[in-house]
């Protein structure tokens, strides 16, 4: 219990410098850092041939965004069906088919990570240093930079309201300026520190092919056991910081080269959560709305601390196969014994509250209950939530509140003194509408055609398994239930299309919502309107994110991981 | 409106209601409310289902019970519509009604012409006779007269209207009691500020306000994302080999949509508007109303709205050597012939004191004239008794030889700091002391304007005063700014400055050259007795002229916004109680483990979800008085009123519906 309580102070405590850090760089003029980075940077900015000052509309901001996207997609999807061929392949990988290519490019596309393969054998050097880190690198960097965009379009920065530039277009700021400092200011040293630690935890870094060795143990009758390494440690630690969440080895952070000692545990624990938190205090000294931000982060803790402590609480139960045997402590099916139920079952929560997805453990083994929690946790998707994305997904909810809370304090729908209409609630459903849209209309699809499904489990377990996957896809998480013959055509294509819907909709509709909310007047906040930096509108808007996340899936978690709860109890 | 008027749109007929809302159902009807339609279909399908059990021999009960539960939610939708605009349209037609017999005078230069008041034009003259009603909505353009509104204000004092003044409107169905006038008619029949009200609470006219539009567009994704659960879950029971009943699915689906606040959302439109007409406000449109809840700053005119109008004597006091007894009593006797309020105010103030003098015989009064600025008395004994401006008062003195102390001097001071007007009193050429007259501020306007400080709303009071006694009025009535020494013009720019600040704007204004400022503001209150130009430009006209009204439209227009919002958080709060109603009794024969969240331990399956659905279904008209009624609103900060309604329609509505399922699923028990 005291290491939880550890790790999450220690999360929270190095968050808040972070923050101020991260608010710096987003400043106004070239930013904190900018004597040593600004030169990078201006070369990427020339090599682009772009002009990182020249102001953007949402448009042309959600233009970039998507056409830097597009073409890293392009990129990465070749790399990966002609690995085979191409150089750095020690160990000889073959090409990836058109749909798994698909899928795993698009899943890396997204911040996702979500794997229908196992890296260490089904990836060449090239493909993972030069393909996947690239896109775990830039994708977080890109949520970034979107939210950096929205907050200080919607809250202006450090109490500035955005005018809207002549012509009548709003500016939500420069993409390529936004993107190339999350990346070269943020992602890179932070990764490069966390890379450091875990390297010095013993975590292989090399570029040599694997390892070939004779097991000490020769009554396995096994002469000799093939060991795969590669650049792993800067690759985990880029997984870990940047809620990406694929790793080098197929089982993640649970293989001991992966994640080797309880040091190498506690920082990568802590890098799951760490950018997360801090963006939510960037958020606080970027607008100088310090108390929106720590409202936030009070909401965000409540739900993270209830969620994880049901997880824990159920994984220190016993495995229900042993229920009527006098065995007894914790449920130790598909976790390492050296990390034990408790941190397991944190970092399970933890990964798929942030959109991460690394796992050190298998979520198909925990407990019903201890393994409905990630599936919640993904459903909920703003506790913390992915890099960037997870607070613009809390923005949608914030916006939803403040468009009941208005109401109910009897003024028209405004959030920050500006008035809320139909086009900005048109955009706010249709980024909240799409998410049970996509994860009920496939998984039902799925279950009705169990062909397709490929299941190793029937029943509850078995709605739970698929519930899970496309939940994972649409939260952009990438952690599995596994258990399901994923590598096929239907799970790689419908995957792919609620990784990229799931992505890109939640981002682009705030932007727009944003960009059209800083075109209005806009009221001095007083004692009248609406406070949205008040207890009392954190827990309304807590409410709202819990409301829509039951009503939207209580029948699925009943016919899920409740029916199986229950199930097994009787 | 008078209270008989009042009664009889109170009772509206149960009949009229019922028929109205069965003729409601018609699909072209439906289709103008998501939800509403969603519940329309669903009781179609069911009962469709039912007929097709029974033509197979199969148990049909269930489905046929579900479909008239449906069809009564329905309904009971309807009816909250009906009764909200019945009532609407009955108040303002108890206002239409007095004028449907009226006869016409119309003048056509020397030409006179009797005809029905239908049949006036705008732009037409028709002459007015004492003891006769006002056949149109016009202004005088020749004459004045005394009139009695009673038939609009419900307030049977006479009023005088005026040509070519700011008090020159009149409305019809009101009687000139004096003088003949020429009034020119300012709108067409059928266009009249009645009709258009109610136009604007019959249905097929009634536009969707913005706030109420956006809540739909919220209102019909909710409903879609309900759609989207309820229909995959066939494949999901069906996966675990359970395979509900079709009807309670739909039963699921309508219980979840919002009904209730989808059902009663026109109601509390068409309420919000009825309630201004009860206030004696036409407003002009929905919007209008909508708008008052979320003014930020209001101008007011200091006279009027914020004080009585007249001034009066508020203190008599005198120089040092004089009884003040003596003051009191010749103060009385200079103003018992001065017919102004502010002479019968002296001697209000000076018998409050304790004065019983009166006039003697042969007491010569002087009047007030402007030449002389001075009233009084002289006494048959010779005494001579004045009172008036300071600078009269000391020439008349001076000039007969007496001392004009630096007492007196001190005293005009400091009444004039107080925002009162001095006046001298003397006896003779001596001077006795000073009356203040002061402005009085209306009783309680303090009180609301500290309420209104509390909402969060800016109180700019507008006067045409010198900046030392608006000053102290502004002091004195709480509000938080003033503009002294304001013209029309200035209004404007004021409105405009704050609207680029970001803020919403309501103002009052009667006269045509408010008329522009009028126009500008987010909300323009006319008074009714102002001119046609003020009236056209604003958005609201107040029957009674009391500019006062202007605080019980940003009551009701945040009434209107917070049972909005109320119901709909509750309407959806509601959801859970009824998702663990029949969640367990959808797949209890099935899958006998989800009997454990049957925790309202409800007697059977189909009692459970027909428990739920009549619970759907009664919700809306146990709510149609609270949506007509609104919410009772208590001026309180933004985050109190916030955490006080989060508390009774978000947790209430989370907790209520347990016990009243469970309540009617005894009920059922016992009578089935």
């Amino acid at each position: 219990m005291n290491e939880v309580i550890i790790i999450y102070a220690v999360t929270l405590l190095l968050a808040w410098p972070l923050g101020k850090y991260i608010a710096a760089v987003f400043s106004d003029g070239a930013g904190a850092g900018s004597r040593i980075f600004l030169p990078f940077e201006n070369t990427i900015y020339s090599l682009l041939g772009v002009n990182p000052s020249e102001p953007m509309s949402w448009q042309g901001y959600g233009k970039a965004l998507l056409k830097l996207h597009l073409v890293l997609a392009l990129i990465v999807f070749g790399l990966l069906m002609a690995q085979g061929i191409l150089f750095l392949n020690p160990d000889n990988i073959d090409g990836m088919s058109w749909d798994l290519a698909l899928h795993t490019a698009v899943s890396f596309l997204t911040n996702t990570n979500q794997q229908h393969y196992s890296g260490q054998a089904q990836l060449s050097y090239l493909a993972h240093t030069f393909g996947i880190v690239t896109l775990q690198v830039v994708t977080p960097a890109a949520g970034m930079a979107a939210l950096v965009a929205i907050v200080r379009t919607l809250l202006g920065r450090s109490g500035k309201n955005v005018q809207p530039s002549a012509g009548g277009t709003v500016s939500v700021g420069n993409f390529y300026e936004d993107i190339t400092r999350a990346i070269v200011r943020v992602m890179l040293p932070v990764a490069t520190a966390v890379a450091l630690v875990l390297a010095s935890q013993g975590v292989p870094n090399s570029y040599e092919g694997a390892r070939t060795i004779t097991p000490l143990d020769q009554t396995a009758e096994m002469n000799e056991q093939n060991i795969p390494i590669g650049p792993v440690a800067p690759m985990v630690a880029i997984k870990q910081v940047g809620t990406n969440g694929g790793g080098w080895y197929g089982p993640n952070s649970s293989v001991p080269l992966e994640n080797p000692t309880p040091v190498s545990n506690f920082v990568q624990t802590v890098s799951i959560v760490l950018i997360p938190a801090a963006l939510v205090f960037a958020l606080g000294f970027l607008t100088g709305r310090r108390r929106l931000a720590q409202v936030i982060m009070g909401v965000m803790v409540v739900m993270s601390v209830s969620l994880t402590s049901v997880a824990i609480w159920s994984e220190n139960q016993p495995n229900a196969a042993f229920s009527g045997l006098a065995a007894d402590g914790p449920n130790l099916e598909g976790k390492e014994v050296r990390f034990g139920a408790t941190a397991t079952a944190l970092w399970g929560s933890w990964t798929t509250q942030t959109s991460n997805g690394s796992v050190n453990g298998m979520h198909d083994s925990f407990n019903p209950i201890g393994g409905m929690v990630p599936m919640v946790d993904m459903f909920i998707n703003v506790t913390f939530g992915g890099i960037g994305v997870g607070l613009i997904g809390y923005f949608l909810f914030l916006l939803l509140a403040a468009f009941l809370g208005s109401l109910m304090i009897g003024r028209a729908p405004e959030i920050a003194g500006k008035p809320l209409e139909t086009k900005e609630i048109k955009l706010v459903c249709i980024a909240l509408l799409i998410q049970p849209m996509l994860i009920l209309g496939f998984s039902a699809v799925t279950v009705a055609f169990p062909a397709l499904t490929g299941n190793s489990n029937p029943g509850f377990h078995g709605i739970s398994q698929v519930i899970y996957e496309y939940t994972s896809a649409f939260a952009n998480n990438g952690s599995g239930f596994e258990g399901l013959n994923d590598d096929s055509i239907w799970w790689n294509v419908t995957c792919a299309v609620n990784l990229a819907l799931g992505r890109f909709i939640p981002i682009l509709a705030p932007l727009a919502i944003v960009a059209s909310l800083a075109a209005k007047r806009s009221a001095p906040e007083g004692r009248g309107s609406l406070g949205i930096d008040t207890a009392t509108f954190g827990l309304m808007t807590l409410a709202v994110i819990v409301m829509f996340t039951l009503l939207s899936f209580m029948p699925v978690l009943i016919l899920g991981p409740i029916a199986e709860a229950l199930a097994l109890m009787s | 409106m008078s209270s008989e008027t009042l009664k009889k749109t109170d009772s509206l007929d149960a009949g009229s209601i019922l028929r109205q809302s069965i003729k409601r159902l018609s699909p072209k009807n439906l289709a103008r409310n998501p939800v509403m339609l969603v519940v329309g279909i669903g009781t179609l399908v069911t009962g469709f289902l039912g007929v097709v059990h029974l033509i197979q021999g199969e148990p049909a009960a269930l489905d046929i019970t579900i479909s008239a539960i449906l069809l009564f939610t329905v309904i009971f939708a309807n009816a909250a519509e009906s009764v909200a605009e019945a009532r609407g349209k009955a108040q303002a037609g108890a206002l239409k009604a007095t004028r449907r017999e009226l006869k016409a005078r119309k003048v056509n230069g020397d030409r006179e012409e009797e005809l029905s008041a239908q049949e006036l034009r705008k732009g037409d003259r028709v002459l007015v006779k004492p003891g006769e009603l006002i056949p149109a909505d016009g202004e005088i353009v020749k004459g004045a007269a005394t009139i009695n509104e009673s038939a609009v204000t419900g307030e049977s004092a006479p009023v005088l209207r005026e040509a070519g003044t700011d008090n020159s409107g009149v409305s019809a169905g009101t009687k000139v009691l004096s003088d003949d006038i020429v009034i020119e008619v300012t709108v067409d029949p059928g266009n009249s500020l009645l009709d258009r009200m109610i136009a604007l609470v019959e249905g097929a006219k009634r536009q969707k306000t913005p706030s109420e539009l956006a809540l739909s567009v919220l209102l019909a994704a909710m409903t879609l994302v309900f759609l989207i659960v309820v229909v995959t879950l066939v494949p999901f029971a069906g996966f675990v080999e359970s395979s509900p009943s079709f009807s309670v699915l739909v039963a699921l689906l309508v219980c979840l949509i919002p009904t209730t606040i989808g059902g009663l959302l026109p109601a509390i439109g068409i309420a919000g508007m009825d309630r201004a007409m009860r206030a004696n406000v036409i407003a002009k449109s929905g919007k209008a109303v909508e708008v008052a809840g979320s003014i930020d700053t209001l101008l007011l005119d200091k006279t009027g709205t914020i004080t009585l109008g007249d001034r009066r004597a508020t203190m008599i006091e005198p120089v040092p050597g004089v009884e003040s007894d003596v003051l009191r009593d010749v103060a009385l006797l200079t103003s018992l012939a001065d017919p102004t309020p502010e002479g019968k105010s002296v001697v209000t103030l000076a018998r409050d004191m304790g004065s019983d003098t009166v006039a003697e015989e042969g007491a010569l009064f002087v009047e007030f004239s402007a030449k002389t600025r001075m009233s009084g008395v002289d006494m048959s004994g010779g005494r001579v008794l004045r009172k008036g401006a300071t600078n009269a008062i000391r020439k008349l003195v001076t000039e007969s030889g007496g001392y004009y102390p630096k007492e007196a001097d001190r005293l005009v001071e400091r009444v004039a700091k107080n925002g009162a007007t001095p006046l001298v009193v003397a006896e003779g050429n001596r001077v006795l002391g000073v009356i203040a007259l002061s402005d009085v501020i209306k009783p309680g306007i303090k009180d609301r304007f500290a309420k209104l400080r509390e909402m969060g709303v800016k109180t700019v009071m507008i006067t045409g005063d010198n900046p030392i006694t608006a000053a102290a009025i502004a002091a004195e009535a709480g509000v938080d700014d003033f503009v002294a020494e304001a013209t029309p013009e200035q209004k404007l720019e004021i409105i405009r400055k704050e609207q680029a600040e970001g803020r919403l704007v309501a103002m009052v204004g009667d006269g045509t050259n408010d008329a522009p400022a009028l126009a500008q503001a987010d909300l323009g209150l006319a008074m009714n007795s102002g001119t046609q130009a003020a009236r056209e430009a604003a958005n609201m006209v107040d029957l009674d002229s009391d500019p006062g009204k202007l605080l019980d439209i940003v009551e009701i227009g945040k009434q209107l916004l917070i049972t909005r919002g109320a119901l709909t958080t509750f309407s959806l709060a509601n959801d859970v109680a009824k998702y663990f109603a029949i969640l367990p009794a959808l797949f209890v024969v099935s899958l006998p483990a989800l009997g454990a969240l049957n925790i309202l331990n409800l007697s059977n399956p189909v009692n459970a979800v027909l428990a739920a659905t009549i619970f759907n279904a009664l919700i809306i008209p146990a709510l149609i008085p609270f949506a007509l009624k609104g919410v009772r609103y208590k001026p309180a900060s933004a985050t109190k009123l916030l955490r006080r309604n989060l508390l009774i329609f978000g947790v209430g509505g989370l907790l209520l519906p347990f016990p009243a399922i469970k309540a009617i699923d005894l009920m059922l028990t016992v009578v089935l």
